[in-house]
């Protein structure tokens, strides 16, 4: 087997990490909250993802141990991450910019035309 | 069944616990092997009903509602039932294994439970089927799916289940080509099989649970009206179509990658000559796996998908046609100048090279989005993907079973009716679809029950195409099944082949080998190695005497 075997040795944190991160997310959450009731517009939703995705990170990094794990591990999460991401922005590329190049194309053609008419006032 | 004295799997352990409950990945092959063949053989006869229904544009067999059913029910049951599992669950389940040199694969408890799981999503489909079946098309697509009456939910859950089989086969495969190679073993020492078989794992363990959203989400739909689809409560039926094509464009990839890793097998064993270009065929599987990912809206250039969106896909897809044509060009190379012998094995895998060409052509084609504007939704789309997935994935099957025939079941089967049946099935196959691709041009609708008389004497010509294929899948049957009982035994290396299943016996031993195997040359080295009575001989000294002779001249 040319492979190194990557289950290494049992990795034990200490509590005091572990308490760490979890007050790390909790002061993440009172931030989220906070933030909620100031108006930035657009850029709430910016942040609250933001945010989250920093949360999601630290789950991942302490209390489910990739940080400490084989890379491997971190490398397929990030891949299938990855592919999560293509999927949802080349969907938006459409639901997002559909009538993007033809904005003619919603409406009629021939104004006068008969199926037109029992719309017309 | 089997005449040697010799214990091998087949007859290691007997009664039917035996082979229900067995954890040996050769017998779970064979299990696949019944189930699957009794599906290819349902999809097989619907084909045959659809095409004698097209022989005139009146109703010859069946009323219009029932041919909407027929046709759906040939592509669900050949796509989930027979295409997506046939050559990983059957062929990579026997063979990927003994070709790395490994007992088993890395979980045995897993990969019979993802026959137990194919059999209970089959039995789903079945059921759907007697109970109203489903008109939808294999696509499923909103909003008629969710509209129609007749047993959707029941047949989707089915592909629900469906689905987890082809998971659990797939992260068996990565684990087991990980971690269970044979010492010396190398990646760039694994036959190409092992990298299409590998390459296909990623995308099912990556595109199916998409797959499982996707059906999850329509059933909501169909049950509880959730809206997700419907535009009447915000939703989007163009949203469907990109869940459903983000798996199954990779989808259509799990079908011909693994068949690709066969002929790339076959065609080195048969022209007897070292591979052409190894490392390139290898990484551009990967490479197919990776762009399956990024061309999905092609499939959706009229659905009034954003243009933007459609030039994007419509570029990506030309990507497909790079690592794809690596591959054509280096097996025709691997072929030039090589000792060709036309075996059966080779007559498909020839077949494969000359219809999967044409299919990936017609692939492009329907690739531009200017041309895909006229011909979408014609015969000519239906005959480029059956040319890709039965001239490609089926051929490329056809291939490895006759290949892999004597070492699953230690038989020879009668190799002139081969021939001949290959021959038959090839000339019936272009009867059949390449009067499609003219169907299509002329503007022939799919899916129509009825069609104008213009069209009536191509449609008769693929029906009669159709009937030839099933007289070439007939007599197969005939000489596969006789050669189960009356064969000829098989030696232990019929076809002179240098992968590690051919060094052990034909069936091999229940554990894969008698001893521990270990690598020590390349799996197509046959510039140096030749096999004789199952014996390799190099003849590494006498090359090396005629090039000197050669440069002292």
């Amino acid at each position: 087997m040319t492979q190194h075997n990557p289950q290494s040795t049992n990795h034990v944190l200490p509590l005091k990490v572990y308490f760490a991160v979890g007050a790390a997310l909790f002061v993440l959450t009172a931030i989220t909250v906070g933030v909620s009731f100031i108006q930035f517009g657009a850029f709430n939703m910016v942040i609250a993802l933001l945010i989250a995705a920093v949360k999601a990170t630290l789950v991942a990094l302490f209390f489910m141990h990739l940080f400490y794990d084989n890379k491997f591990f971190g490398a397929i999460l990030s891949i299938s991450l990855l592919f999560v991401a293509v999927f949802i922005i080349l969907t938006m590329y459409d639901t997002e910019k559909r009538a993007a190049i033809y904005q003619e194309k919603g409406g009629p053609i021939q104004k006068e035309a008969v199926i037109y008419q029992e719309k017309a006032p | 069944m089997n005449t040697s004295s010799e214990s091998n799997y087949l007859n290691a352990s007997r009664g039917w616990k035996s082979w229900l409950f067995t954890l040996d990945h050769k017998r779970i092959a064979i299990l696949y092997f019944f189930a699957i063949m009794f599906f290819f053989f349902v999809g097989g006869v619907l084909a045959l009903l659809i095409r004698t229904e097209l022989l005139s544009p009146k109703q010859v067999l069946v009323g219009a509602e029932t041919y909407n059913q027929l046709f759906t029910l040939h592509g669900a049951i050949m796509i989930f039932l027979f295409i997506i599992p046939g050559i990983p669950a059957i062929l990579g389940n026997f063979v990927l294994p003994l070709m790395i040199g490994a007992k088993d694969v890395a979980f045995p408890r897993l990969n019979l439970a993802s026959w137990y799981v194919y059999m209970l999503g089959s039995l789903f489909a079945l059921y759907s089927i007697v109970t109203g079946s489903v008109d939808t098309g294999w696509t499923f697509y909103t909003p008629y799916s969710t509209t129609t009456s007749g047993s959707v939910i029941s047949m989707t859950l089915g592909v629900f289940i469906l689905g987890f089989s082809s998971i659990f086969t797939g992260l068996n495969f990565i684990v087991t080509i990980h971690k269970l190679r044979a010492p010396g073993m190398t990646w760039y020492k694994m036959p190409l099989f092992a990298w299409g078989a590998y390459a296909t794992s990623v995308i099912q363990i990556l595109a199916t649970p998409v797959l499982g959203i996707t059906m999850i989400l329509l059933i909501l739909e169909r049950a509880f009206g959730i809206g997700i689809f419907d535009p009447a409560m915000g939703g989007d039926p163009v949203l469907y179509q990109h869940f459903f094509w983000f798996y199954s464009h990779p989808a259509v990839y799990i079908m011909i990658l693994p068949a690709m890793g066969i002929i790339s097998e076959v065609i080195s064993v048969f022209s007897h000559k070292k591979i052409f270009g190894y490392k390139a065929i290898a990484f551009s599987s990967l490479g197919i796996a990776l762009v399956s990912f990024l061309v999905w809206g092609h499939h959706m250039f009229t659905s009034g998908q954003s243009e933007l969106a459609a030039m994007i896909f419509s570029f990506l897809t030309f990507l497909v046609g790079i690592p794809s044509g690596i591959k054509m060009f280096n097996w025709m190379a691997t072929m030039y100048k090589g000792s060709v012998s036309l075996e059966s094995p080779m007559l498909y895998a020839m077949s494969f090279l000359f219809l999967f060409g044409i299919g990936g052509f017609t692939g492009i084609m329907l690739g531009a989005l200017s041309v895909d504007v006229h011909l979408h939704d014609t015969y000519f789309v239906v005959a480029h993907f059956h040319y890709v997935m039965m001239g490609g994935t089926v051929m490329g099957f056809l291939a490895g079973l006759h290949y892999w025939w004597p070492k699953m079941w230690g038989r020879m089967y009668n190799e002139a009716w081969a021939r001949i049946t290959a021959v038959i099935i090839f000339i019936g196959f272009n009867l059949t679809f390449f009067t499609q691709f003219i169907l299509g041009t002329k503007g022939m609708p799919r899916r129509y029950y009825t069609y104008m008389d213009q069209y009536q004497p191509l449609h008769a010509f693929s029906s009669v195409g159709s009937y030839i294929i099933g007289l070439g899948f007939t007599i197969m049957a005939v000489y596969l099944i006789h050669s189960l009982f009356r064969g000829k035994a098989a030696v232990k290396n019929p076809w002179g082949a240098l992968t590690l299943e051919w060094t052990t016996s034909s069936p091999p031993v229940e554990h894969n080998f008698e001893l521990q195997p270990v690598v020590v040359d390349g799996p197509y080295d046959y510039d140096r190695i030749r096999i004789e009575n199952d014996q390799r001989i190099y003849k590494e000294v006498k090359m090396k005497s005629e090039t000197e002779t050669k440069v002292g001249l």
